[in-house]
């Protein structure tokens, strides 16, 4: 049965089908739907763990103990797994281990566009790269056997595009593997240097094993058409040059993209005229090519910025352009902005009252840094917000602590901001922190975390008390707040940020696109008493807009939240 | 057969998904080689959203670029304006009436454009402008305002109509399936 299926959910079926058993995941877009759609499948058995080091090491130990296991997570993830991921490339594995890293050109939702593929060639373990929903539901399966074959793990590298993007596959059925005999080898998997020394020299022969097998390997592919061209690509790039290209031009399409292959493209290049390499993001094919001798165009050609598609390929390759009709006035840019009834508001709206410096961190609330809040300073990585805030308060002291908070939602504090609470807490700031928990992962779509109460699969689990949590860790003072009501949540930052200790403030209200938050009626103008002073807007509500010198309320997008209510000095402001 | 490209435009939250998800299903069925590229993540929340459907004997690139567009669907004027490039000279633009404004516009520090309706038309682009939203809350929610222009474009597609009621009762939840019928038929009326 033919069915369109997103490379996520595609690639989810590939895990199913080739008996996977483990999945242990920490999401972050693009990667987020593989992990939530094998959890649909009752054989396997899966979870959201705190963050990627630990997914991957639940996944690592499955792995040892038999089972085909599985781990997923967006490209910056694989910096947090990389301390795994560098040393399992030395162990190796029991059962298959596959390992998927989904990049972002064009950073629809990151904070950076690494390549990923530079985490492969460093840890030196074997990478392999779909273009479709079809290719991800094959390579999946592919990537257990040669994760088994090979004695490595297996990375898959996603992007967005292959990710989110629906095509046809072809369902098959599950392939039950039995449990491979776990035997206790310290040689192998205890990774003390007397073991690891003797451990590199496999690593090194199993890169040139599989570089070899590279060579014959249907996971790459060439297609011969007009020699004039001919097109070096892996992944969503070959999708894009096959649509500009066509028959013009022939292609060898990379599905290993480490360790790659040489002979086949030595081979390739010679039947060809022009050779282009085409990848997005960096040099990694180009660099190889002009390594072992091959003429290439790249970067030369390409951007090693954003996303390449059809049309930067027929303008760079054939020097064609298409016509186009533009609107003739400026378009204002719409930017993501916080929902209608977003907890996070209110909380936002006091801190850029405040004025105080503002130490960030990633996910929907992110998006307080921009207007009309402007309240955030800085935005680095998982879990720097409390850390980069200490040390900001280290440099610059008494006065700072005064005037500086940190924010992290509930999911990102599991995930690195307790180690950097610790930290306050040991090596004593007098720093605020402030937990936003809105009782979610929201950013990437709604994810259970370990403070909700629920598992994966939706089922009841043990949560993390965070008030009990923090009073763990040595902070005294931690005090929760209901950012729906401003005035009360503005006077307890306050008296926090005046304390001469550490202190957290937990900022708490349910995501209002949660399914069980009920919402109140949407609010109206009185325009008799609104006199368009603009205070409301203050608050950057996509629901609130002016008109006609008159505050209007989009009643399809207000959820009653009532914030503006307090901004409104005027009560013009009323219910339904 | 040629690739067709179809772009769903509008603001994060107004339900691009079901729609492409409808046309994929129909496009599905007719026996196409169909891609349907999707926006998921930080974009989502309230920023301009575009949904890619492309169909054809073989469909390679799963996105659409300038100018490739054969039918460019918007749920908000506005989007309509910035993805207008994106469409093919002699393409169709169906577009919602509705107008949302972004946070540029509601802080004061950008202008939504007057007129964009009529301002596409004296460009010489076939444009469909229906007023979606009233519609869909006649149908019996704002919600079904995806549906109401799928309704709309069925009638610039050369598809039969139980292709496109299969579509509908395969792609909506049983609970809301007798709302949408009634959306999409609005919807191909106004067509």
């Amino acid at each position: 049965m033919k069915k369109l299926m997103l490379g996520n959910e595609a690639f989810a079926r590939g895990l199913y089908e080739a008996g996977c058993e483990i999945a242990s995941s920490y999401p972050g877009t693009p990667s987020t739907e593989i992990t939530e759609c094998v959890a649909k499948y009752d054989e396997v058995y899966a979870e959201w763990a705190p963050n990627e080091k630990v997914a991957m090491e639940v996944a690592l130990g499955a792995s040892i103990a038999g089972a085909r296991s599985f781990c997923a997570m967006k490209h910056v993830g694989l910096n947090v797994a990389a301390d795994p991921l560098y040393t399992a490339g030395y162990t190796g594995v029991n059962a298959g281990l596959v390992i998927a890293v989904a990049d972002d050109p064009g950073m629809h939702s990151s904070q950076n566009e690494q390549d990923s593929r530079h985490h492969a060639i460093a840890s030196k373990v074997m990478m392999i790269e779909p273009s479709d929903s079809a290719e991800c539901k094959d390579f999946a399966k592919a990537a257990f056997d040669l994760s088994e074959k090979f004695d490595t793990p297996v990375i898959i590298r996603m992007s967005t595009r292959v990710a989110h993007s629906q095509s046809a596959v072809e369902m098959c059925e599950r392939e039950q593997k039995e449990l491979i005999p776990y035997k206790k080898n310290p040689q192998k998997f205890v990774m003390m240097p007397g073991n690891a020394i003797k451990r590199h020299p496999e690593v090194e022969k199993r890169l040139k094993d599989i570089a070899e097998f590279s060579e014959t390997s249907d996971l790459n592919k060439v297609e011969m058409n007009d020699t004039e061209i001919g097109v070096i690509t892996s992944g969503i790039s070959y999708q894009y040059a096959k649509e500009a290209l066509g028959t013009k031009a022939s292609y060898l399409k990379l599905g290993i993209v480490n360790p790659l292959p040489t002979n086949i493209i030595k081979d390739f290049a010679s039947k060809c005229k022009t050779v282009y390499v085409i990848e997005e993001l960096d040099d990694i094919i180009e660099t190889h090519c002009k390594k072992i001798g091959v003429d290439v165009h790249g970067k030369d050609t390409f951007s090693f910025l954003g996303e390449i598609s059809q049309a930067i390929v027929a303008e760079k390759i054939l020097g064609e352009t298409t016509e186009i009709t533009e609107f003739a006035e400026s378009v204002p840019v719409r930017p993501p902005v916080m929902c209608a009834g977003c907890p996070h508001r209110g909380l936002f709206y006091c801190l850029s009252k405040l004025g105080v410096m503002v130490s960030g961190d990633i996910g929907c609330y992110t998006l307080g840094a921009t207007p009309p809040l402007c309240a955030m300073d800085t935005t680095i990585c998982m879990g720097a917000s409390i850390s980069g805030l200490h040390g900001f308060n280290k440099a610059l002291g008494a006065e700072a602590e005064k005037k500086s908070v940190a924010v992290i939602g509930d999911s990102t504090f599991m995930h690195s901001g307790m180690t950097s609470l610790v930290n306050i807490a040991y090596n004593s700031t007098n720093s605020t922190v402030i937990i936003l928990d809105n009782s979610i992962t929201g950013m990437t779509g709604h994810q259970q975390n370990p403070t909700t109460g629920k598992n994966l699969k939706g089922d009841p689990a043990a949560a993390v008390n965070l008030e009990d949590l923090c009073h763990a860790i040595g902070i005294k003072s931690v005090r929760v707040v209901d950012p729906y009501h401003m005035a009360e949540t503005e006077a307890v930052i306050k008296e926090e940020l005046e304390k001469e200790e550490a202190s957290v403030i937990i900022s708490r209200r349910p995501c209002a696109l949660l399914k069980y938050v009920k919402h109140n009626p949407p609010l109206k103008v009185n325009t008799d008493k609104c006199v368009g002073c603009k205070q409301c807007l203050k608050i950057g509500c996509p629901a609130i807009s002016i008109h006609e010198g008159k505050c209007v309320i989009d009643h399809t997008q207000c959820v009653g939240c009532g914030i503006c209510t307090e901004m409104c000095k005027l009560g013009a402001i009323e219910n339904q | 057969m040629e690739t067709k490209s179809i772009m769903i435009v509008g603001v994060g939250g107004q339900g691009s998904l079901l729609a492409s998800r409808l046309l994929g299903n129909v496009l599905l069925q007719m026996g196409y080689d169909v891609k349907v590229s999707e926006v998921h993540g930080m974009s989502q929340r309230g920023g301009s959203v575009v949904t890619y459907v492309k169909y054809g004997d073989k469909v390679s690139s799963p996105i659409v670029c300038k100018g490739e567009a054969d039918i460019i669907i918007s749920f908000e004027q506005l989007e309509a304006a910035r993805w207008l490039p994106y469409l093919k000279k002699g393409g169709h633009l169906v577009t919602s009436t509705q107008k949302i404004d972004p946070m540029p516009v509601i802080t004061g520090a950008a202008e939504y454009p007057d007129d964009i309706i009529e301002k596409i038309k004296a460009q010489g682009v076939d444009v469909i402008a229906v007023d979606a939203l009233s519609l869909a809350e006649t149908a019996g929610t704002a919600k079904a305002s995806n549906v109401v222009l799928m309704g709309v474009v069925s009638t610039k597609m050369a598809f039969a109509l139980d292709v496109w009621e299969k579509a509908v009762e395969q792609c909506v939840p049983e609970k809301f399936l007798e709302l949408n019928k009634k959306a999409f038929k609005l919807g191909r009326e106004a067509g």
